[in-house]
């Protein structure tokens, strides 16, 4: 195992502009700060997204004042055009997994607490990492250039400018593909309607951008990890979060290179004239597509899958991390079968490259190969029941105290479970015939990847945040806002099973249209109700994230009373993390209620008892 | 705050279960060949589901429950983990998943490992924002030949076929999807511009139509009526009202309907849809 030696070669003196210190910053701790900022706005962004979707489902035709004062041609007199509509799904999606599901529990906690818990000064690559979030940054401000690039006529006329395929201002918010952006809708350029030109362009860019970001970053987690370790933090004594981080970098390293490559593909379709995912003898909008052909528009759903499946664990496991983590500290009790908790994590990670084929099995690829796809995608429940069990062993005879992280992380399983184990049904091809894109699959991924991803991350910021800031948060207002977040998102996303029971089509701005969705009007009112009421809660979670950076009560060094090396060190830590101190660690990550020792935990660092 | 959280979690799993079990929200009636089997499938993977979703958030809650911070007890148990446990554990849900994933397959490999039967019914599927065309070879049984560079939506041509093609003298072009009772259907499915994808919640039945392929499949309804076609892949601003129409006819009026000269066609089919009314839901 690699000892660290490292003491003298990464050592980077304090800034003290405050260009270097807050904004450009080569301090893990500040970029980490940085995405979690990043991710905040974002998240701002794709709920405001989300209840605009949620109004002009259940009351189409709904004047909304500034969306005609912002989007005088994709709202007319501020009712929302179904265009308009799907392009708020398209950025609604990318918004959330790329910029709020991959940034908060990856570069945010993941920057700032793997240095500290493997007992490193910093990140391998200092420089490297304040890039790979600056480059994340840029991709957002990209995107959001979507938004007015398509919705404004102004700045679309800018972007006119630059030719053909960005031609802009056709009244939407970005692009109209979905998340996925599935060619040759997407490939097309502004014949295939409204949405095509330079919101769809300046999507791909931004993506683009981001994976580099995502990649850059994947490979300081990598090295850090394995080069960095402290005196005595094996492999093996590493905390489960570590183990999370690390193989959600791999999943990261191995996956995004793939999405780079089909978006730089499509963007060159869309601009260069080249065929890669365009099969040739194509009609649209009344007129042959010329000089296109050879192309395959299932290779992009190959290449996209092959990214956006392992993405969907690299939103997760970082989640699954804290989780385990929170919940031992307080449990009072260590992980129950640590050892199996680390193969699962690499087990599913693994598992989650070979199983792409199953967004897949209506495309019209080889029934073998679904058949194939559809049996690893039922392994992977394996070792996800693994965890699940393993969270209920944690509990089973613990000392629970009820804290806010704590609550979040019971969440945390409570709607991993909720939500993976409809898995079970969506990975069966044939099952698929009538479930594949209805709001069964909406239900299932928005639960597993979206909202039990987010309650890891809740649970990660109350528990960290002393940490980070050096003071509490405010329990009282963090437990309101688990209780209304935890009963708001059942009441959502439970009844868009039922809706795909009845057969409702995922990405449709109307459900008047068929006689067979008519009977789903009550819960679609329903689920708007109380969407609306859960994310109006989330202002309480802002406003105590604000108040508490400057009024909550003072944090000690351990206020937890948990185990692990960043409670060994001051709230918030110093620029170094150790104060030029090289930890040594002497036991595993979570020695809990050790019978015969004084305390109820024993922190890695502490010398005494047994080594374990 | 245990005994809330445990009380909270078998509540909300009590109305997500009754959710499924009242059966108020369930699927549209089955109407193809297939049906059955695909019901009997999910009502199988949907206990098994409910199974392990019950057990799994009752153990939960049944842990916050018990296990809250009381007074009373001095300190939590030191457990490591059990590796025993653990082994049946795993082996348990492995049989249990893998099972039910080969047992999935079934009605899949009916449908797509099997070419159609002998003397199904072929029909041309062809997509296009944002409507469904249909093509029948007619009396002589053979596709008249089309072309890309043929369609014109102008002229009403919209598969682009080949007017000069003697197979073609017969061949009819609906906007409605009709179909024969009790008799296998083969659809050979394309789409002139982007990726659409075929959808009847009655069928059971969903299939892509990608630009630049033909996909082919096969299935038999079996019960008469008219049922609505929907698009399930997104395809453009209009995606949600990509509509058509799948009707059912009993075999004498199906053929009968089919031996019609083309314009006498058209006129014939748009009476049989008016009588034929779409299932209450």
């Amino acid at each position: 195992m690699a000892e660290a030696t490292h003491e003298e070669v990464h050592r980077h003196p304090a800034p003290t502009s405050f260009i270097r210190k807050y904004i450009f910053s080569l301090d893990h701790k500040v970029i980490g700060i940085q995405y979690i900022l990043l991710a905040l706005s974002a998240v701002v962004v794709g709920m405001i997204m989300s209840v605009l979707m949620r109004v002009n489902l259940s009351w189409p035709g709904t004047h909304i004042k500034i969306m005609e004062t912002l989007f005088p041609q994709g709202a007319p007199a501020g009712v929302m055009t179904p265009e308009f509509y799907l392009s708020l799904v398209t950025m609604h999606g990318t918004i959330m997994v790329f910029f709020v599901l991959t940034t908060a529990p990856q570069g945010g906690f993941g920057n700032y607490f793997l240095p500290i818990q493997i007992g490193a000064d910093d990140m391998a690559f200092p420089t490297l990492n304040m890039m790979s979030f600056w480059v994340t940054f840029v991709g957002f401000v990209v995107i959001l250039m979507a938004i007015f690039a398509e919705g404004n006529a102004t700045v679309g006329g800018w972007f006119t400018k630059l030719g053909e395929s960005f031609a802009g201002g056709s009244g939407t918010v970005g692009p109209i593909g979905g998340w996925t952006g599935y060619p040759p809708l997407s490939a097309l350029g502004k014949i295939a309607g409204p949405g095509q030109g330079a919101g769809l362009n300046l999507w791909i860019i931004s993506i683009a951008i981001f994976c580099v970001g995502s990649l850059l970053g994947a490979l300081n987690f990598i090295t850090t990890l394995l080069n960095m370790r402290t005196r005595g933090m094996s492999m093996m004594r590493m905390p489960l979060t570590c183990w999370a981080w690390f193989t959600t970098a791999i999943l990261a390293l191995l996956s995004f290179p793939v999405l780079l490559g089909g978006g730089i593909l499509l963007l060159l379709d869309r601009i260069a004239g080249t065929s890669f995912f365009i099969p040739g003898g194509l009609y649209v909008s009344g007129s042959l597509v010329p000089l296109h052909n050879g192309g395959s528009p299932l290779l992009w759903q190959h290449l996209f899958w092959f990214f956006g499946h392992p993405e969907v664990y690299i939103a997760i496991l970082p989640g699954m991390g804290a989780t385990s983590h929170i919940l031992s500290t307080f449990a009072r009790k260590p992980v129950f079968g640590y050892r199996a908790m680390v193969f699962a994590i690499f087990a599913i990670g693994m598992l989650g490259f070979f199983v792409w084929g199953h967004h897949m099995f209506m495309s019209g690829m080889s029934p073998y190969s679904a058949i194939a796809f559809s049996i690893l995608t039922l392994s992977i429940g394996v070792p996800s029941a693994i965890k699940t069990f393993n969270w209920l062993g944690t509990l089973w005879g613990a000392k629970i105290r009820f804290t806010t992280p704590m609550l979040f992380s019971i969440g945390f399983v409570s709607l991993f479970v909720a939500g993976g184990i409809t898995g079970l049904v969506l990975g069966q091809s044939s099952l698929d015939f009538f479930f594949h894109d209805t709001y069964f699959v909406t239900a299932h991924f928005h639960l597993v990847m979206g909202v039990a991803s987010i309650f890891g991350m809740f649970a990660a910021t109350y528990f960290w945040f002393p940490k980070m800031f050096g003071r509490m948060m405010h329990e009282g207002i963090g437990k309101i806002h688990f209780w209304i977040t935890f009963l708001g998102v059942y009441a959502i996303f439970i009844p868009f099973h039922a809706m795909g029971m009845l057969g409702m089509p995922r990405r449709y701005a109307r459900f008047d249209e068929y006689e067979f969705l008519k009977q789903s009007h009550g819960l679609v009112l329903f689920v708007t109700v109380a969407a609306i009421i859960t994310v109006i809660a989330q202002v309480l979670f802002y406003f105590n994230f604000i108040w508490s950076i400057w009024k909550g009560a003072r944090a000690s060094d351990n206020p937890w009373e948990a185990t692990t090396l960043e409670w060994s060190i001051p709230s918030p830590p110093p620029h170094d993390n150790f104060a030029g101190r090289v930890p040594v660690v002497h036991h595993g990550p979570y020695e809990f209620s050790v019978p015969g020792a004084p305390n109820d935990f024993i922190m890695q660092t502490e010398p005494q008892g047994a080594e374990t | 705050m245990g005994r809330l959280l445990a009380i909270a979690i078998w509540v909300i799993t009590l109305l997500s279960v009754w959710m499924f079990v009242s059966g108020k929200w369930w699927f549209p009636a089955s109407i193809s060949a297939h049906g059955p089997r695909y019901d009997s499938q999910f009502l199988i993977t949907i206990i098994v589901v409910g199974i392990s979703f019950t057990a799994a958030q009752v153990g939960l809650g049944w842990a916050v429950w018990k296990f809250r911070d009381n007074a009373g007890a001095q300190r939590a148990a030191y457990s490591h983990g059990n590796n025993r446990l653990e082994v049946i554990w795993t082996i348990v849900t492995a049989v249990i998943f893998i099972s039910l994933a080969v047992m999935g397959q079934r009605v899949w490999a009916s449908l797509h490992l099997y070419s159609a039967p002998p003397g199904s019914l072929q029909v041309e599927v062809v997509a296009q924002q944002f409507s469904w065309n249909f093509h029948y070879a007619g009396k002589d049984k053979a596709f008249g030949r089309t072309d890309p560079n043929l369609i014109d939506d102008a002229a009403l041509n919209f598969v682009g076929l080949d007017e000069t093609d003697p197979n073609s003298k017969d061949d009819a072009v609906v906007s409605t999807l009709v179909i024969p009772v009790d008799r296998p259907v083969e659809l050979i499915l394309r789409s002139k511009d982007v990726t659409h994808s075929f959808w009847v919640p009655q069928l059971r039945f969903k299939q892509d139509l990608v630009p630049g392929m033909n996909i082919r499949v096969h299935f038999t309804a079996v019960k008469t009526g008219k049922y609505e076609l929907a698009c399930a892949e997104l395809c453009g601003m209009n995606h949600y009202k990509m509509k058509s129409y799948l009707l059912v006819l009993p075999g004498n009026e199906f053929d009968e309907l089919a031996a019609l000269p083309q314009a006498q066609f058209q006129t014939r089919k748009d009476e049989l849809l008016n009588k034929y009314q779409l299932p209450t839901y």
